[in-house]
């Protein structure tokens, strides 16, 4: 894969020793509490929840089960703070959000393991994707700070149009588990650049990697300007995505959350991004296979990566489209390296699949490969629980999976969230074209040719927010991500957030002294 | 298995009865395959707006289940089985009891069972 940075512990094999256990580099307390208004406050009510860490089932620690009350202190906190922030000059805004991308970089491998520890995703992922991903997306929008710019129109010699872009306020940002450090990162970046301050819910089963982000730069942020409360999506989620103090909210999750959360924002008549899901599908044309070289190479990787993340991100690349003519060489070829996966203790920086995120997505793995089995799809690999070491056996680990089948089957069609790759054929490019828009989705893709004027053409043809051509799963801050169709309305990534996390404030001056003569 | 377009096991209509004496009403939604995909969502039976786009597929113990329509279409063949199972509940859905979270199985059912 193509990295950003390749961290050394590439190129020289370590495992890392568990958060909590001697000799990890990860400290985890018994109990932690919601981050409000620069303070670690505890939850009003009392109650604390679990958070369970997939690569083993056990407990991480206990995190709070806040409650509206919980809501209500923070968006207090946040209003407190709101205009302090707002009036913040832009050197110091950025000046603000660099430090909190030195402090990622200075911890990168502590929150890299702590990342996996909550996630599951194996350190080599999150020591080269996701935390310097993290840190370099709170640069790329320090640097957009410097360069937000209102307009002036000359209406007439006298008359002045001054545009001003304003910052909402307070906003709700809620996080998704499949990243919870980095998907938080897209989100906190541009709303702080645009001068709001923010409330973050967390998913409810990836709440703490996150409170080890806050602990790094709780004195790098001014008090209230970012808080993060804890507790389950239907309380916490609906009282701030419903709360008529919060003038945005920005969503990352399923579909149907995402309506009833455009539902709320509409009784409120507040906007919303909602960044939704995917079957993304992935397009190998029959010329990756006219020679035997490193393309061909990175083309096989290409359909490997529906299992990066074990399959738990949006654009996971789950539909492979492959061309006929090569079909049969191409899966040997990509079925070989699937087999040679190494899956397991994620610590292990030579682990490529780690666990799924929760029990309940593992069930759901688990359903869906039985509903392929039930289809008549035909299973080429995996399919079962994979089997790992006794130290971490209750961990939720599958087997990277192959189906090969028919695009209309339900696997082809719902988003499976695990690593379960649903294979077809076609004939020409407009077949594949065909085949690749037949879906309710529209949020990544990945096209695979030597030809550059065919994979431009195919390229536009595709209703897809982001097109990848001979890559896959490279997410640098800048190219606007964001979904057609059923997968959301977005653009995180590109400085175009900043319109979406600021309100266009308009001057029209008059500086003619002249009555207008109508009355 | 009876044709009905939607059933439920004893635990999830135990779960079921107890969220209408403790919330009140409730609904099931559900929805594609998406982030925690198959699983039903239950809202408060005013909580989300059915709108043109949604097929109501039946009740369960006098609670309605709907249906996105494009996800209709593709389960046109697939009888819905409400149940429970450990875990906390995610996304927006109200728990199905402690640590307990509603799951949708799916049987496929015969032809003659299709309701068209």
């Amino acid at each position: 894969m193509e990295t950003l940075v390749e961290h050394k512990s590439l190129r020289t094999r370590r495992i890392y020793a568990m958060p909590g256990q001697p000799g990890s580099i990860v400290s985890v307390k018994a109990k932690y509490e919601n981050f409000i208004g620069g303070r670690w406050i505890k939850p009003s009510m009392g109650h604390y929840m679990d958070d369970l860490s997939p690569v083993n089932g056990r407990r991480i620690t206990k995190v709070p089960r806040s409650t509206m009350e919980d809501v209500e202190l923070a968006l207090d906190a946040a209003h407190e703070d709101k205009d302090a922030w707002a009036e913040t000059s832009l050197a110091d805004r950025a000046m603000v959000l660099n430090r909190i991308a030195d402090a990622i970089e200075l911890n990168l491998e502590m929150l890299s393991v702590a990342e996996t520890y909550e996630s599951g995703k194996p350190v080599r992922e999150t020591l080269n994707q996701d935390i310097p991903l993290a840190a370099d997306h709170f640069r790329y929008f320090a640097g957009a700070t410097r360069t937000l710019e209102g307009s002036i129109t000359e209406i007439d010699r006298d008359t002045v149009s001054y545009h001003f872009h304003e910052p909402v306020g307070v906003v709700a940002q809620i996080i998704p588990f499949n990243f919870p450090i980095l998907l938080a990162a897209w989100k906190i970046a541009p709303a702080l650049a645009a001068g709001n301050c923010t409330i973050v819910k967390p998913s409810s089963s990836t709440p703490w990697s996150i409170l080890k982000l806050m602990e790094l730069i709780q004195d790098i942020v001014p008090p209230g300007v970012v808080n993060v409360i804890t507790g389950p999506g239907p309380e916490i989620g609906r009282a701030l995505a419903s709360n008529r103090r919060v003038a945005k909210v920005a969503f990352t999750g399923k579909t149907v959350t995402g309506k009833l959360i455009m539902q709320y924002t509409a009784e409120n008549l507040i906007p919303s991004t909602t960044e939704l899901g995917g079957k993304s599908p992935n397009i190998f044309f029959e010329d990756v296979m006219s020679k035997d070289d490193e393309f061909r190479e990175k083309a096989i990787e290409g359909l490997v990566l529906y299992a990066f993340n074990k399959g738990e991100v949006s654009t996971c690349p789950s539909r492979a489209l492959i061309q006929e003519s090569v079909y049969h060489e191409f899966m040997d070829l990509a079925l070989d390296k699937i087999r040679r996966i190494k899956e397991g203790n994620p610590f292990d920086t030579s682990t490529q699949v780690g666990p799924q995120a929760s029990e309940q997505q593992l069930e759901k793995v688990m359903a869906y490969v039985d509903i392929g089995k039930q289809e008549g799809a035909k299973l080429l690999i995996g399919g079962h629980r994979a089997k790992v070491a006794e130290s971490i056996k209750d961990g939720y680990y599958f087997e990277p999976t192959v189906f090969e089948g028919d695009n209309r089957m339900r696997i082809f069609q719902e988003e499976i969230f695990g690593p379960v790759l649903s294979v077809t054929t076609f004939k020409d490019e407009a077949d594949a074209v065909r085949i690749a828009n037949d879906s309710a989705f529209g949020l990544g893709a990945g096209v695979w040719t030597r030809d550059s004027m065919r994979a431009y053409r195919i390229g536009r043809a595709i209703k897809a927010g982001r097109v990848w051509i001979n890559n896959y799963h490279i997410y640098p801050a800048g190219p606007a991500f964001s979904g057609y169709r059923i997968s959301g309305i977005g653009g995180e990534n590109h400085k175009m957030m900043l319109d979406q996390y600021t309100q266009t404030k308009n001057l029209l001056i008059s500086y003619n002294s002249k009555p207008m003569g109508l009355f | 298995m009876t044709g009905e377009r939607v059933t439920a096991t004893p635990e999830a209509r135990e779960a079921i009865q107890r969220l209408k004496r403790e919330v009140g009403p409730i609904m099931f939604y559900q929805p594609g395959g998406c982030f925690d995909g198959s699983l039903p969502i239950c809202f408060k039976l005013v909580e989300f707006i059915i709108g043109e786009n949604d097929i109501f597929l039946g009740k369960v113990d006098g609670t309605p289940v709907y249906i996105d329509s494009r996800q209709y279409e593709e389960w046109k063949n697939t009888q819905l089985v409400l149940d429970v199972a450990p875990g906390e509940s995610v996304g927006f859905s109200i728990a199905a009891g402690d640590n307990l979270h509603f799951v949708t199985k799916s049987n496929f059912m015969k032809a003659d069972f299709v309701i068209r």
